[in-house]
């Protein structure tokens, strides 16, 4: 009962001072909202990005030129052109146990033109195992087979919207593109992939590795491998395998001395995720700084509270109420007017989210729309945390009024 | 022996300037009796009743409430003796303006545990019916007269069987006609057995008493039995 119609009263309170209700509870509102919508955006950025990384493919590994740290980056991603990695390479790895499939990589552009339609496009030199690589498929046609590899022979895959922009709704297998001043014969077109580590794999051409090495660019090096094992649980067995094996055809006896480095997508998604966290998480104490200031808002609410209701709190306390009662009747109102401001909070933040969610749908992302049970348990706990905390000061004053005083307050 | 008084003193001390505000009073309070403490402002009954009523701690002396020594208590103890031993009765009734009368009279049972809600809520009702106010029990107290309000507030002292009401000034705000109410309502109470102690500066009010007190710079100048006790169901004298 006592509980009940402390409740009770303090709600009869709120709504009898709507417009200063409403004002003090703003500062929770905002703060509520701006965590709400930030961990929910956070958590839509951070789903993005790492689906980004993971639809290149999982349980892979790459192998990158030049040596790194083991924290740093390889000196290849800095734009620094190292020649040590070689297509031999590549074919040594499909030897290794739990390697299922591996590719060669090396990129470069050019114009693709087929009839009167020319357009700059990326190409892509692989492998036969490519596609197993990367988990995707030819959509129609076929996809590049190791003799042709060999033989270096003039075959490309379009990305469809290169075959869309090439031969619009013609059929193209069999036709002859130039790729620059090199003819090719097409003879299959990807299923479309969308973007992968954001970049379009939809707007590239798929050719023999060593056709590009040897007629499109003019070297004999690759820009990184990849391969694919067979469980998650082999990739450290994998890497080091494959270390060696590679420290054993470039002849390199001191692993100090590597002309190569090992990543993994399962580390590049850790690291991105621990990245992501950090920084959602960051985000988050910002906007809880508003919650902080709210807090203060509803402490000096309190205090207002505390005065217009001296002489009631005398009058409990004549009637025999103890310190705590009247503690609690005041931290239990400071936390209601939370409370409440934390669900309005909620609800404004979900909806923030919801269109921010629909209007990046909108530019083409594919970003989902993430609330968690979590986070709304979260905040709305932050808000009634607030109240308490905040309601503390003010609550403990009144509990110390001296009864005779607080009677004749007027 | 309800309450045994002797030898106590009250003083304030601000900025180590002591202001005396009791300085030896003694008396004795039976059981069923009706006292009124009289006195000018400044002659220590407001002081005196709040020591009474455990809402002030005494400098030195004694005071025995119930056979219980009531001068050591603590703020815990003294809580709890308010609510279950004294209802109080104020000369500005101090009810909740906002809530229901029936909330107004259960006001000090949420601070006493172990009590029945349900039996709790009908002896309120049957209270409010036995001062006459069972139809304005859902209103807000803001919505009632003086007189009603000081009713209800009498009922709200009562709802925990108190050993001793407290009435401080209780005509001070009304007119002759509630005045009178409230005094006979008073009055009933005591013949049913309920010790008073009524502070008051009009005599015509004390004289509805069975004994009055009067109080002067913080010392009792008188202490005797009313004779020619008033009834205030006859109409208050001016």
């Amino acid at each position: 009962m006592y509980l009940f119609q402390t409740i009770k009263s303090s709600l009869d309170n709120l709504v009898l001072q709507k417009s200063r209700s409403f004002l003090t509870m703003l500062g929770i509102i905002i703060g509520v909202a701006a965590v709400i919508s930030i961990m929910a955006v956070g958590a839509s950025a951070q789903d993005l990005l790492l689906s980004q990384v993971r639809s290149m493919g999982t349980n892979l590994i790459g192998v990158l030129p030049g040596a790194a740290d083991e924290s740093g980056a390889p000196a290849a991603m800095f734009g620094i052109e190292i020649t040590t990695l070689k297509y031999e390479d590549a074919l040594a790895l499909e030897k290794l146990p739990h390697i299922v499939a591996v590719s060669p990589y090396i990129m470069g552009r050019g114009t693709m033109s087929y009839l009167n339609n020319s357009k700059d496009f990326d190409y892509l030199g692989v492998g036969h195992d490519y596609v197993n690589v990367e988990e995707t498929a030819v959509e129609y046609g076929r996809f590049i087979r190791r003799e042709e590899v060999d033989s270096l022979a003039r075959v490309a895959v379009l990305g469809s919207e290169v075959k869309k922009e090439l031969f619009g709704d013609d059929d193209p297998i069999n036709k002859r593109i130039r790729v620059g001043q090199v003819s090719f014969k097409v003879i299959g077109v990807m299923e479309e992939r969308g973007v992968v580590t954001f970049q379009n794999q939809d707007e590239r051409i798929f050719v023999p590795i060593k056709t590009a090495q040897k007629m499109l660019i003019g070297v004999n090096h690759l820009a990184f491998i990849r391969a694919k094992v067979d469980k998650e649980e082999n990739i450290a067995l994998t890497i080091s395998q494959v270390e060696n094996t590679i420290r054993f055809r470039h002849n390199i006896k001191d692993s100090a001395k590597d002309d190569f480095a090992i990543r993994s997508t399962d580390q590049a998604l850790d690291i991105l995720g621990t990245i992501t966290q950090a920084l959602k998480m960051f985000l988050v104490m910002v906007a809880a700084i508003s919650l902080l200031v709210g807090g203060i808002g509803i402490m000096n609410i309190m205090f207002v509270v505390v005065n217009e209701r001296t002489r009631e709190i005398g009058l409990r306390k004549a009637l025999g109420a103890k310190r705590k009662d009247i503690l609690i009747q005041f931290l239990i109102e400071s936390a209601s007017m939370t409370l409440i401001g934390g669900l309005i909070g909620v609800i404004s933040g979900v909806l923030l989210a919801l269109v921010i969610s629909i209007s990046v749908n909108y530019f083409g992302y594919d970003w989902q729309f993430i609330v968690t049970p979590v986070s709304v348990f979260v905040s709305t706990l932050m808000a009634i945390g607030v109240g308490l905390i905040f309601g503390i000061w003010p609550a403990n004053r009144a509990s110390k009024l001296n009864p005779i005083q607080a009677l004749r307050h007027e | 022996m309800l309450i045994k008084i002797e030898d106590l003193t009250k003083d304030y001390i601000d900025d180590e300037l002591v202001t005396p505000a009791l300085r030896g009073v003694s008396f004795e309070i039976k059981q069923g009796e009706f006292v009124a403490v009289m006195g000018s402002s400044g002659s220590g009954k407001s002081t005196l009743m709040h020591i009474i009523g455990f809402l002030d701690k005494l400098t030195s002396g004694s005071y025995f409430f119930d056979g219980e020594d009531a001068s050591h208590f603590d703020d815990e103890k003294l809580a709890d003796i308010r609510n279950k031993k004294v209802g109080f009765i104020f000369q500005s009734y101090n009810l909740l303006p906002r809530i229901s009368v029936l909330d107004n009279v259960l006001l000090p049972t949420i601070y006493a545990n172990d009590l029945n809600k349900k039996e709790v809520k009908e002896k309120a009702i049957k209270l409010l019916d036995k001062v006459g106010l069972s139809h304005r029990m859902e209103h807000r107290s803001n919505q009632l007269s003086g007189g009603e309000q000081q009713r209800v507030a009498i009922v709200r002292a009562l709802i925990n069987d108190p050993r001793l009401i407290l009435a401080d000034e209780p005509t001070g705000n009304l007119d002759s006609k509630s005045g009178q109410e409230v005094m006979e309502i008073l009055q009933d109470l005591n013949e049913e057995g309920h010790a008073i102690l009524m502070v008051t500066h009009e005599k015509y009010v004390a004289e509805c008493s069975r004994r009055m007190l009067e109080l002067k710079d913080g010392k009792v100048v008188y202490d005797h039995r009313v004779d020619n006790r008033h009834l205030a169901k006859d109409g208050l004298e001016k």
